[in-house]
């Protein structure tokens, strides 16, 4: 009789421990989620990869700081399966930390099919991504390119004051992915 | 009453269903081991192919398409199908003995997570008969090489992931349970067996990391199938974030890998040193150290990627500091042995071999956490050195010292003693000159993941593939050696081995169908 009841006592435990770790474990699917947005408010913060913040909006127009030139060079890419013509219209500018400057990109469609591009920005050096303020982008939305059709896609942006002082070259890049439907179906 | 059936009386039923609805501790350790054994086969034969295409320069036996499935199916089931569920075999046999329990805590939950298992590899497996074939983007199935370039197979393997991880998740709870609620009476958390605490800090780890796992896969799943991009930068994802949380399961999961290891060597060494375990508390720190910091030094397989100065350094010193537990561990088996009265049985043999090349290997793990110089070693053969010297005379040198250690307890019979020594010297010559070359070829530049290469490194490679093909074929002898002392053999005594302390070896030998039913009352030599 007293080895039944040690027994039934220990399943108790038994489940209760069970049920427990079970938990645990969803827990850990869960947090194995919760890396997504983690990941990406550490980017945000810290720039790592030289992730650049979205649109800046100021509450007012930064001081120009006319004492100190920042080189800010563009570079563009097309990643793999996007058939568009893309560069920059100028390869870089000297400009003031604080003031408002737009530069353009160029984009041509040579072939026979509408392609949806989307543009993904990259800063470096990586620390110096979060000094980069873009108050206008063709990278904050994704383009819609009839065949043959050519853009000529502006960027505003302002390089922020507190930029550290180490940084004289920025180089910002541009990455063009072809996220139409069925380019994607192509990859696969 | 059926407290009042005598238990011990009735042995296992007969037949295969035996096998297939058993809730027998015993009995499940055993179809995980065979399980690992024909698994460590399989990926043996891959590795083969492998070795067999780099023997010389050039393209000779496969296609790269074929290479690439061959890397990463070796990986996959080495990983998954062999060395994990080996230690889970001898988690099953090993830990209710050596706590005075009667059985695992849920049986039934046990034969499930082995069943699972055959399923899911052979779901894995049968991904190499498909149109497109097997998953080829190397074990660690980095984004978007999987995603967006892998092939159609890749759901398969989306999936058998899960069920590995459902089947892992399953044994580990049944552990925990285990060592936590059916210790025998009086059996506290230290005066339990390193095998036993080391397996116990193990389950904590893949309960806490399996599941992140499964949710990277589940995010590549969704990736594919249905237009999420977790991974894909061109929807705002990002392929380094895969990185991050791939390598968060797979720091901790090299160490899943290893900590079993370093319970069995804590058995055998003293054993044969005829010593107690030098420094047994240390030994539990040291586990419970090197488990917590795990979690904490993941990029350091991802310098390469791009990390802001400040993270490359703390994860070069947090991966440094890993050292000092294992170096503790080091120690203490080395100061265990020192002034014993040692004799060198196989368990003995394969036991001071993982001690030797498992700090080989830590050390090339030291040379790899520097920063800098990971820039230059990063994907090249001296890490396919490092890995490999860790995992096989690491873990793997560990399962066969435990197979030698315990099979007269598990089938009564003693093993052959010369052909076991014959299979020792074999493995430890053969995994040596297979893979120290890999370190000078790595060193000089030698990529991994390739079917070709130039013509500076064939000489390394001749012999690494030589090497290969003798500790390959030399584990023919460790199956012959097994179903010979299955079959019969010189009768082995209760104790076993002249040195043995612990609960399991109170037991007669053959271990009977159930054990202690009545909870072992004499605890004071439960641990070596």
């Amino acid at each position: 009789m007293r080895m039944v009841k040690m027994r039934m006592v220990n399943m108790t435990d038994n489940t209760k421990t069970a049920v427990r770790l079970l938990g645990t474990a969803v827990f850990m699917f869960a947090f194995g989620f919760l890396l997504v947005p983690l990941y990406d408010v550490l980017c945000a913060v810290t720039g790592f990869n030289g992730k650049t913040a979205g649109q800046y909006v100021s509450e007012k127009a930064p001081e120009i700081d006319k004492d100190r030139w920042v080189t800010v060079q563009f570079i563009t890419n097309n990643n793999a399966g996007m058939p568009a013509e893309f560069r920059p219209k100028q390869r870089s500018m000297r400009v003031h930390p604080g003031e408002v400057n737009t530069a353009e990109f160029f984009v041509r469609n040579p072939v026979a099919r509408t392609i949806t591009a989307q543009a993904v920005p990259s800063v470096s050096p990586f620390h110096a991504a979060s000094y980069l303020h873009k108050t206008e982008c063709f990278c904050f939305e994704q383009q819609q390119l009839a065949e043959g059709e050519a853009l000529d896609m502006p960027l505003r942006f302002i390089v922020d004051n507190e930029l550290p002082a180490d940084v004289t070259t920025l180089t910002l890049s541009y990455t063009l992915f072809n996220v139409s439907q069925e380019a994607l179906a192509v990859a696969r | 009453m059926i407290t009042e059936h005598p238990h011990d009386s009735h042995g296992p039923d007969k037949g295969l269903m035996r096998w297939v609805v058993t809730t027998n501790h015993k009995d499940i350790g055993t179809l995980y081991l065979w399980f690992s054994f024909l698994m460590f086969l399989t990926g043996g034969v891959m590795a083969l192919i492998i070795r067999s295409e780099l023997f010389q320069p050039g393209l000779q036996l496969v296609q790269p398409e074929s290479f690439n499935q061959m890397t990463t199916m070796h990986g996959l089931i080495m990983v998954f199908g062999a060395v994990m569920p080996a230690f889970v075999g001898l988690a099953n046999w090993l830990i209710p003995m050596m706590v005075g329990a009667p059985d695992m805590a849920m049986p039934r939950m046990n034969n499930f997570s082995f069943w699972i298992l055959p399923f899911a590899f052979g779901l894995l497996l049968s991904s190499l008969f498909m149109e497109g074939g097997a998953p080829n983007f190397g074990w660690t199935f980095y984004a978007p090489l999987s995603t967006d370039f892998g092939p159609p197979s890749t759901t398969f393997f989306i999936f058998g992931v899960h069920m590995m991880g459902i089947s892992s998740i399953m044994g580990s709870i049944n552990i925990i349970v285990t060592i936590l609620n059916l210790r025998a009476p009086g059996m506290t958390l230290m005066k339990m067996p390193l095998f036993v605490w080391t397996w116990l800090i193990t389950a904590y780890l893949l309960i806490a990391v399996m599941p992140v796992l499964a949710g990277v896969v589940t995010m590549m799943l969704m990736d594919i199938h249905f237009n999420t991009a977790f991974f894909s930068a061109g929807g705002g994802g990002d392929p380094v974030l895969f990185q991050h949380i791939f390598w968060f399961f797979g720091h901790p999961e090299v160490y899943i890998m290893i900590l079993p290891a370093f319970g069995v060597v804590s058995a055998i060494i003293p054993t044969f040193a005829r010593k107690r375990l030098f420094g047994y508390e240390s030994m539990v720190y040291a586990t419970s150290s090197i488990a917590f910091l795990s979690f904490i030094v993941w990029a350091h397989h991802m310098f390469t990627v791009g990390i802001p100065i400040a993270g490359e350094l703390y994860f070069m010193y947090a991966t440094m500091l890993i050292a000092v537990p294992t170096g503790v561990k080091v120690f203490n088996w080395v100061a265990t042995m020192w002034q014993g009265s040692m004799t060198f049985e196989t368990p003995m043999l394969f036991a001071i071999a993982f001690v030797v090349l498992f700090t080989i290997g830590g050390l090339s793990g030291l040379m790899l956490s520097i920063v800098p110089a990971d820039f230059q070693y990063h994907d090249t053969y001296f890490v396919v050195a490092h890995f490999h010297y860790v995992l096989v005379p690491g873990s793997v040198f560990s399962v066969m010292a435990a197979v030698y250690y315990w099979l007269p307890k598990w089938t009564g019979n003693m093993y052959d003693e010369a052909l076991g020594k014959t299979h020792f010297w074999l493995s430890f010559i053969g995994i040596n000159i297979t893979f120290f070359p890999q370190h000078f070829s790595g060193l000089a530049g030698m990529p991994r993941r390739i079917p070709d290469y130039a013509l500076q490194f064939a000489d390394f490679n001749m012999i690494s593939s030589c090497g290969a093909f003798l500790f390959g074929f030399s584990q023919l002898l460790f199956l012959f050696i097994i179903i010979k002392t299955i079959r019969g053999g010189e009768k082995a005594t209760e104790q076993v081995w002249e040195g043995a302390h612990g609960l399991e070896w109170t037991l007669p030998s053959p271990a009977p169908y159930h054990t202690f039913a009545t909870p072992p009352s004499d605890l004071n030599d439960a641990h070596g």
